[in-house]
């Protein structure tokens, strides 16, 4: 029996369709019986991740105007399951999910700020990305891109103004009942920490109620850097999407470029050229290793070890140089492009790559012997920061935080993609869960990385990189310059109002990021300018988390937690 | 009777002004208002291998205090703007800006309801460095051409 008719046995009408396109599942079914299904998705089916969840607005002509995607991954048997609950623009509410998924709270708390849906039995629903006092919903179609409400300065208002933020006894008070603390009395103390503070590397604010060192409870507020990468995919073409893609996360931009150049791709169905696989895989490979190189380096300088920074630094500039010299830019590359890569390798990076990976694993011994069995390191790290395997499944970790708690998700091994399921690695896992594994695991993935460009290198295939697919990639220079076919061509792909137009349609399309699972959600109305794109953030999720493993640590421990989770704030905020 | 004779090799003479300037650009105490992409290069200029310890400016203070050069690194959001401007507010006087990146200098090409289309908007700056992100070498010449104007500046004491 399929899961479809599990579902439809057990729930009879409010289940409209479903559809099965491009190889994604997907489920549309009523409000009502949503509950009742996730439910029996999560106990009965083990869908024990709630992947992402966001809304799709069709504008004003179309009714119902919303519709709410639910992303399910059942981790156990690899599967992938879509919900859609289409949702009626005069009553706009939907049931919450806080009971089943701990990261529904932030992911509700978005889709509220961004789309004005109402979820019923949320405990705090309020805004997460823009501030108090910011009017509508700017993800809204009918929400200009450019209408600005700032808070200071020119064009300030009253109700936007920054001195309208509530204080702190005021902001914690709920989370301080739920804490237990029923009075909160005067042995509370209450501190701020960022949005702009040493230890914070990036902007998050962090607001804790101490009772003498402890955190009893907190409260952690982002969006400080929301500059809007969902609103400008939906304003510009195909291609102009993928400069945003780089600055999402600006630490490991390969990466993003390849996730977001594939979902497209999966919308016209087509696969790239062998060796643009192996090139995409071994540049997302040096990316991760970049990574994971300014994570270790930044926590181990908010603690103390200086040098360790310095050496990680020193690793991550010969990589840069290598990417530099493949792509043009060291940091915003921009490299894929929808059908292929902006260009070929360079000669002679085989041995370049080598020669820099040469270097790194001595940077990296050096970094070991500095921090693996420091006392004072280890010390800080063990112990600290625990968080459970289910309790990591039921907050949506991936990545190296997820494999620090013990349970082996790879999207490169569990979903493979380009040519992961050609090489050979490991994934390694860690057993405690806390700071200390997430900081070993990133140094074994690091060593993986290494051994899985250098097999890529060894067996790298000759011929093109692009697709010969005149929908998607541009003709070259010579047909474009000499017969008219190629030039009508090339006008077509480039100018504005027409470009590259994938089929109308919606794909999901994962790949392991540094961090973890980053996946682009594509949808297309056959339009030249995508409809939806909306990033699966790993770091969003694992930073709603914050306040849970803060909470009865000490005050100097929220400095390596937050290191460890590496949080970017470009895909936090989006 | 010339002055060095008065003074013999004890001494150099110099306008004051001249004197503080000098002292004062090779003693920069920055503050990297860090928020996005941008700090990824502020990481490189201030490590071993661009070292921006050799003009004077290795030392990043976190303290708005402590601190005579802010450096916004990366895109300003409406939601931030209020802190960047208390940050800078906080700081001593003499204090100098430096706006690192086309996001901070415009906006860069985020055009839209969150970013602030210039920093500029709400407090003054000194140097403007362009590039998304600028390399580390624009970086060092934007600190150079700082480094100029504080020295020719007529001084405050």
């Amino acid at each position: 029996m399929t899961l479809f008719e599990e579902i439809t046995e057990h729930f009879s009408d409010p289940i409209f369709d479903r559809h099965s396109r491009l190889g994604d599942a997907t489920v549309i079914l009523s409000r009502d019986a949503l509950p009742g299904v996730i439910r029996f998705l999560r106990e009965e089916k083990r869908f024990d991740f709630l992947m992402d969840l966001t809304i799709c607005d069709g504008g004003m002509e179309k009714s119902p105007r919303f519709e709410a995607v639910y992303h399910l991954f059942a981790f156990e048997r690899k599967e992938r399951l879509r919900l859609k609950v289409p949702v009626e623009e005069f009553d706009p509410h939907l049931p919450t999910l806080t009971g089943e998924y701990r990261n529904a709270d932030w992911l509700e708390r978005e889709a509220w700020d961004m789309f004005g849906v109402r979820f019923d039995g949320h405990p705090d629903l309020r805004r997460l990305l823009m501030y108090p006092g910011f009017e509508g919903h700017p993800l809204r179609k009918d929400y200009p891109k450019d209408r600005r409400q700032p808070r200071i300065g020119p064009g300030s208002t009253p109700a936007t103004a920054f001195e309208r933020e509530p204080a702190l006894p005021e902001r914690l008070g709920k989370a301080l009942t739920a804490a237990g603390v029923a009075d909160p009395g005067e042995e509370i103390m209450y501190l701020n920490m960022g949005p702009s503070h040493p230890a914070m590397h990036g902007v998050v604010r962090v607001m804790a109620a101490l009772k003498g060192e402890t955190i009893t409870a907190s409260d952690v507020e982002i969006g400080y850097m929301h500059r809007c990468f969902e609103k400008e995919a939906e304003t510009h073409s195909y291609m102009g999407v993928i400069p945003y893609t780089d600055r999402l996360n600006y630490v490991s931009p390969l990466i993003n470029n390849v996730g977001y150049v594939m979902a497209v791709e999966k919308l016209f169905g087509v696969t790239t050229p062998e060796r643009c696989r192996y090139i995409r895989v071994i540049l997302s490979e040096i990316s991760r290793i970049v990574d994971h190189l300014t994570c270790i380096g930044a926590f181990a300088m908010e603690l103390g070890a200086f040098t360790v920074f310095l050496y990680l630094m020193k690793a991550r500039e010969s990589l840069y140089e290598l990417i530099g010299e493949v792509t043009g830019a060291r940091l915003t590359t921009s490299y894929t492009r929808i059908g292929g890569l902006r260009g070929d390798l360079p000669p002679g990076f085989d041995g370049e790559c080598r020669a820099a990976f040469r270097k790194i694993r001595k940077d990296i011994s050096e970094c070991d012997r500095l921090l693996t069995r420091n006392r004072i390191f280890y010390d800080r790290m063990r112990g600290v920061g625990v968080i459970s395997a289910a309790d990591a499944i039921s907050f949506g970790f991936t990545g190296p935080c997820l494999r620090a708690s013990g349970v082996s998700h790879d999207v490169r091994k569990s979903s493979p993609y380009l040519i992961y399921d050609r090489l050979d690695f490991e994934v390694p896992l860690g057993t405690e869960g806390d700071n200390y594994d997430r900081y070993l695991v990133r140094i074994a993935e690091m060593e993986q990385s290494m051994r899985i460009v250098e097999q890529a290198l060894a067996d790298l295939p000759d011929g093109p990189v692009n697709l010969d697919d005149r929908r998607m990639t541009l003709p070259p220079k010579e047909e474009v310059y000499n017969s008219i076919e190629g030039l009508m061509n090339h006008f077509k792909l480039i100018m504005d109002g027409h470009g590259i137009r994938p089929p109308a349609g919606e794909a999901y399309f994962p790949v392991e990021g540094g961090n973890g699972e980053l996946g682009f959600y594509v949808v297309s109305d056959g339009s030249g300018i995508p409809a939806r794109v909306r990033v699966r953030a790993p770091c969003f999720h694992m930073i709603s988390a914050l306040s849970y493993l803060i909470r009865g640590q000490m005050i100097a421990d929220v400095v390596p937690i937050f290191g460890t989770l590496n949080m970017i704030a470009g895909e936090l905020d989006r | 009777m010339g002055i060095e004779q008065l003074i013999g090799r004890k001494a150099l003479t110099t306008r004051l002004d001249a004197a503080v300037g000098w002292a004062r650009k090779y003693s920069l105490f920055q503050y990297p208002f860090a928020t996005a992409c941008c700090s990824m290069e502020y990481m490189s200029v201030a490590c071993a291998h661009y070292d921006i310890d050799r003009f004077g400016a290795g030392l990043p203070r976190w303290s708005p205090r402590q601190a005579d050069l802010l450096m916004v690194v990366g895109t300003v959001s409406h939601k931030l703007a209020p802190i960047l401007r208390q940050v800078y507010d906080q700081m001593c006087n003499p204090k100098w800006v430096f706006s690192f990146g086309v996001c901070a200098t415009s906006g860069g090409f985020y055009n839209n309801y969150a970013t602030v289309q210039g920093i500029d908007t709400i407090l003054p700056v000194d140097i403007y460095v362009a590039g998304c992100p600028p390399r580390p070498e624009a970086v060092l010449d934007g600190l150079i051409k700082l480094q100029e104007k504080i020295r020719n500046e007529k001084q405050q004491y």
